[in-house]
């Protein structure tokens, strides 16, 4: 019944290229943000923050990064825990070789190194596409693993291996309690989803789709592959470097090479595959289902338990998550193979009707 | 008709192409005027998409010479022939199926679209006025092809008829000097086949694009295009205007077998 778009007419094309062309779509999204940065410093506690927020947020970036290339330009990459990994070791390297380096230009320039070392592991895509893609850009994550652990440089000779950063700040502004370091990665988050929500509207989105859809007909019609392909390549590395700082810089603070291992390389691809390929919001949506529902189910689970009667162990409740987080996967492959996003829509379509079916 | 055919346009001369041992085209010459409808036809495996593929540059062929407006073309890749103005349609559709209509024939615009990748991400004056005006160009595109009412659905889910229509729409917006049409109207009912020649006459006739077609409806070739090329087994059997052609005991051979 509110959500109508019924007498929003659009005189111009300005106003039909908007982000949310629904009125109602804007002051949702708006809202949303809004509560992001005000309701929820009000309402999460440490914890929350620590644990479920900061990852989520920093993750979603991630994932958005590795959705411009999987989703939005189709070429599939298993390395993007090692674009994390790069950033982050790039970001700490320009933040101690270099006297008096503001945080956040250290962070950008960790994903522009990202962004670099992506149009390299971007090469092998001009010539091997799909699978056999995916394990090229493997070599990317065995590099990475292995440089960092090894080339002592990279770590600044720490003996352990690991490197850490304290006391950020950023133009006098220190960040230290965890809902400044939240607020910090939201105003990443945000900014970043508004420039890649650009870039997929836009001709370089367009390009990076047509190539994803039917690289022939794209070469014919003028888009060169090489540039839509690793320009993919670089904007999606540039994304997932910075997150990689922001992971090893805020949520982190110390860390060794173990931190982006091919696990996390996985993750940010599950991520994108269950929220949504080719999908700004299905990046949320698959980096919260997969951060918070372990999560949500570790509380939960003790709570069903006592409700019944039953008690269950602490290892009955991990092996429990573990069997149920692997099933709602399954599930939602086949009840939508196309992602979160696309049920988003499928309800949005409905709540349109409702509540008239025809 | 009031369009005047110019000069020739594109001269190709002994093109042969080859796959391995496999001869696809054999020694074939001919040449495309400005502003004409020249159509390539032939039985199954001629050669004709073959024959595309080598004006677009999606094929290299191994002897011969292109001349494309009196200039002997080099290597080619098809990123480069369409910034000389070559477009074309695919026979099997080939649209971005994961892309609204609109967005489609956007794509079209691309070669024409210089804004920055940066300027993109920030949604910053020159991009957005840019956006703007391709967006105009697109509409206009779209109201000559009667496709309003579905400019936002994504492609996949339209009909064959209309999928074609977008495909041609595509082309149109390169605004081509030279549009390659392979097969535009098969798999066609009888209205959508007047429609689609609508199109490519007033295409033809409002922007004076040259149009190169490949058709297999006789009819409709013999209609619309002012010269033809016959090719069969990869050489060429025939050239010259409808009837010309169609009187050539070589075609009739080729269409009918021999001892007719």
């Amino acid at each position: 019944m509110i959500y109508r778009e019924n007498g929003q007419f659009k005189t111009t094309y300005a106003a039909d290229q908007q982000i949310f062309t629904i009125a109602q779509d804007k002051w949702f999204v708006l809202g949303l943000i809004a509560f992001a940065f005000i309701g929820v410093p009000m309402l999460a506690d440490e914890y929350m923050f620590r644990a479920i927020l900061i990852p989520f947020l920093i993750l979603s970036l991630a994932a958005l990064g590795v959705n411009l290339l999987v989703g939005y330009c189709g070429q599939i990459t298993l390395g993007a825990g090692a674009f994390m990994a790069i950033g982050a070791y790039a970001a700490y390297n320009f933040m101690i070789r270099i006297d008096g380096m503001p945080l956040i230009a250290a962070l950008l320039l960790g994903g522009v190194a990202t962004a670099g070392m992506g149009i390299l592991f971007g090469i092998p895509s001009l010539r091997v596409r799909g699978l056999y893609l995916a394990v090229a850009t493997l070599a990317a994550q065995f590099f990475c693993d292995w440089a960092f652990l090894r080339l002592g440089w990279f770590t600044n000779y720490s003996p352990s291996g690991s490197v850490s950063i304290s006391n950020l700040s950023v133009f006098g502004w220190s960040i230290d309690s965890p809902i400044e370091k939240y607020l910090f990665c939201l105003i990443f988050i945000v900014a970043f989803a508004f420039f890649a929500k650009n870039l997929t509207r836009a001709s370089i989105g367009r390009q990076w789709m047509a190539i994803r859809d039917m690289d022939v007909a794209a070469e014919v019609i003028g888009i060169r592959p090489m540039w839509a392909k690793l320009s993919a390549f670089a904007v999606s590395s540039f994304f997932v470097g910075v997150a990689g700082a922001l992971w090893g810089f805020v949520h982190l603070g110390s860390w060794e090479p173990a931190a982006f291992s091919i696990d996390r390389s996985f993750q940010l691809l599950f991520m994108v595959i269950i929220g949504g390929l080719g999908s700004i919001m299905g990046s949320f949506f698959g980096a919260a289902f997969i951060v918070i529902l372990p999560v949500v189910l570790n509380q939960i689970l003790p709570a069903l338990g006592a409700l019944v009667g039953v008690e269950i162990s602490t290892a009955g409740i991990a092996h429990a998550e573990f069997i149920i987080f692997g099933s709602l996967i399954v599930f939602f492959l086949i009840v939508e193979p196309h992602g979160l996003a696309r049920l988003w829509a499928i309800a949005k379509e409905k709540l349109r009707l409702w509540p008239f079916p025809h | 008709m009031s369009r005047i055919i110019g000069d020739v346009i594109l001269d190709l001369q002994n093109i042969s192409l080859r796959f391995g041992g496999v001869k696809a085209l054999t020694d074939i010459s001919f040449d495309i005027r400005e502003h004409e409808v020249r159509a390539i036809i032939g039985p199954n495996g001629a050669g004709k998409s073959s024959m595309l593929n080598v004006i677009n540059g999606v094929y290299h062929p191994q002897e011969g010479k292109i001349f494309y407006r009196g200039e002997e073309r080099r290597k080619m890749e098809p990123h480069m022939a369409a910034s000389t103005g070559i477009a074309r349609t695919f026979q099997n559709i080939a649209l971005f199926k994961g892309m609204s209509v609109l967005d489609n024939i956007m794509t079209g615009r691309n070669l024409k679209m210089k804004t920055n990748i940066l300027l993109q991400a920030l949604w910053l004056g020159p991009a957005q006025k840019e956006e703007i005006e391709h967006r105009r160009k697109v509409e206009e595109i779209i109201d000559f092809l009667e496709i309003q009412h579905i400019r936002k659905t994504p492609v996949g889910r339209l009909p064959y008829g209309l999928q074609k229509r977008v495909d041609l729409g595509r082309a149109l917006a390169m605004e081509p000097q030279i549009l390659l049409l392979d097969e535009p109207m098969a798999g066609m009912n009888v209205e959508e086949k007047q429609d689609m020649c609508r199109f490519i006459l007033d295409v033809n006739d409002q922007f004076g694009t040259t149009i190169v077609l490949i058709e297999h409806d006789m009819g409709v070739v013999m209609d619309i295009s002012d010269r033809v090329v016959v090719l069969d087994y990869g050489k060429k059997i025939g050239d010259g205007v409808p009837d010309e052609v169609r009187a050539s005991p070589e075609v009739i051979k080729a269409y009918l077998g021999a001892g007719h």
